[in-house]
């Protein structure tokens, strides 16, 4: 008998999550998500990403820094009853109940090669590169489909102005997820738009930092190559406790 | 349009108020680029007119080509999320018009047609307003109007009186080409026998240039796939202004401008005989009657270069 309750108990053991940790029996509030068509119970409060891993999944790709910031979760999902398409960070989204779920591993867009020391600073840049976007109809798609809420029409619309200045403020929070660009009925590749115009704004639009040449001038002196070589030289161990040490500027 | 609108353009010219008549402005993408001496010329008079344009905050392309399929909505959006702006622009007060003033013929095209087309078809109008759920919705009612219908608005005797440099010795042919006067029910003239440009240009005291050929297309967007067949109807369009005596010809277009002014190139390789002739912008004529800066003409900006001719007809300084 003793040798049975062992076997449920490494039954009840293996149905916690290895990654999250969650044990099943401590969950108070269930809901049923569907991910790619399969129905799965998992805790109400996890984001989609954590609800994925609760229910088995391992993300090698669709998943990155976790924090809202690198794009690679870029999630479609459809709320049950509903008929809206709608599309989030499954990082920084939590589940719902009846919510059907995929994953956008890869948006297969195109990125232009240019050197930007020879392209010139006004429209012809993206007329060169992304003739697209003079197709734009303004139908908005783009922006309903921004998980960060950017004004993606509006930015685009400053790249066909050639207002480098306003596509560069606009676009700034843009994390290259690729969702606007696998909406668009005009086939626009918003995202890399943004990112040219960004560079071309940076390049050619906005004054150079006075800190940025200083700090560039100090290294071309070598006055951190001495640390430097330290950090390269550090072991891990050594590398970890500067790590945990550091002082970040939300501390000061 | 109704007659206080009217006279209120009228009341700020008159009375030379300080206040200026504001007027909700659609530029268009190429004024903000390569059509630049037609924004900064016409901006430039309207202020001299008692005028203020305002641009319309986060306008969009205007649509460039009307569908003329029944059930091709979707572009129709461009245009009439525009005329959302102007209807925001207007109901929050910040202009004293509820009409759009459109520099571009192409824009304004574009623009009215959509405008008549949806405005005037409510099954259209809510599938629109229905698809832009995220914009306040459109009523239909705000209107659309080219810089020169405001122009003829205005008392004759105000326009003269900013004429500083008549251009009495420069012989001038309008020319009008298709936006700014077809289809009849949206253009602003007699789509045979143009004459609006006549009378304004005559107030700056031009010598103006009447032609067969003024209602002439210039070849529109042909130049992108056949730049030699535009470069043809360059070629006729300037050489019959040319042979009736003109010396340049005015547009409000910037396609047409760009065909009739950069397309001179490809013209001197199939006609070496040709004489190169200016382009001007409408207004950049009006800048320079009314004695503006010239830097508001942006005459960098023109392929044939009109400075050499302004200045030996004494219109401009030797070093403006």
């Amino acid at each position: 008998m003793s040798e049975s309750k062992t076997m449920m108990e490494r039954i009840s053991e293996s149905t916690r999550s290895l990654t999250t940790g969650v044990d099943s029996r401590d969950v108070e509030h269930w809901v049923t998500i569907y991910i790619m068509g399969r129905g799965y119970e998992v805790p109400a409060d996890l984001t989609i990403m954590t609800a994925m891993e609760f229910a088995g999944y391992k993300l090698i790709r669709s998943c990155g820094c976790r924090q809202g910031f690198c794009g690679a979760c870029a999630t479609v999902f459809r709320r049950e009853g509903q008929y809206k398409l709608e599309s989030a960070l499954a990082c920084q989204t939590r589940v719902e109940d009846g919510m059907y779920l995929v994953q956008i591993p890869f948006s297969p867009a195109e990125a232009a090669y240019y050197d930007i020391e020879s392209e010139s600073y006004d429209y012809s840049v993206f007329s060169k590169h992304y003739p697209e976007v003079a197709r734009c109809v303004s139908c908005n798609t783009c922006t309903k489909a921004c998980p960060q809420d950017l004004e993606v029409m509006d930015y685009i619309q400053s790249a066909i102005k050639g207002d480098f200045e306003s596509l560069a403020e606009q676009s700034f929070d843009c994390i290259q997820c690729g969702l606007c660009a696998l909406r668009c009925p005009a086939e626009i590749v918003h995202y890399n738009v943004g990112h040219l115009g960004r560079r071309m704004f940076g390049r050619y639009g906005s004054p150079e930092p006075e800190h940025l040449k200083t700090r560039l001038a100090e290294m071309e002196r070598g006055e951190f190559s001495s640390a430097l070589d330290a950090l390269v030289g550090a072991s891990t161990k050594k590398l970890k406790e500067l790590y945990a040490a550091r002082v970040r500027e939300s501390d000061e | 349009m109704t007659s206080e609108q009217t006279s209120t353009t009228h009341a700020a010219l008159d009375a030379g108020s300080p206040k200026r008549t504001r007027l909700p402005y659609y530029p268009g993408c190429t004024l903000k680029t390569t059509g630049k001496g037609l924004e900064d010329s016409a901006l430039a008079v309207a202020e001299t007119l008692g005028m203020e344009l305002v641009e319309l905050p986060r306008w969009n392309c205007c649509g460039v080509v009307t569908s003329l399929t029944d059930d091709d909505l979707m572009r129709h959006i461009a245009p009439i999320r525009n005329m959302v702006r102007v209807q925001e622009m207007s109901d929050a007060g910040l202009v004293d018009d509820k009409r759009v003033v459109t520099l571009c013929s192409m824009c304004f095209n574009a623009l009215k047609w959509s405008n008549a087309r949806i405005g005037g078809n409510a099954e259209d109008l809510k599938s629109i307003n229905d698809f832009m759920y995220l914009e306040e919705d459109y009523r239909g009612d705000s209107e659309v109007v080219h810089f020169l219908e405001i122009l003829k608005e205005l008392d004759p005797e105000a326009i003269a009186r900013q004429v500083k440099v008549p251009l009495g010795n420069l012989n001038v042919a309008p020319y009008y080409g298709c936006t700014l006067l077809r289809p009849k029910s949206i253009g602003i003239d007699d789509p045979e026998n143009p004459t609006i440009q006549r009378k304004f240009l005559e107030t700056m005291g031009a010598t103006v240039i009447d032609n067969s050929y003024k209602t002439v297309c210039c070849g529109s967007y042909q130049t992108v796939p056949d730049k030699y067949a535009v470069a043809e109807l360059t070629h006729d369009i300037l050489s019959h202004a040319r042979s009736a005596g003109a010396e340049a010809v005015t547009t409000f277009c910037p396609l047409c401008a760009f065909n009739l002014d950069n397309r001179q190139r490809e013209v001197l390789e199939k006609h070496p005989d040709f004489e190169p002739m200016p382009v001007f912008y409408f207004t950049q004529l009006m800048a320079v009657a009314f004695g503006l800066n010239a830097e508001c003409c942006r005459f960098d900006l023109n392929h044939t270069d009109p400075r050499p001719l302004l200045r030996g007809k004494k219109l401009m300084k030797e070093d403006a």
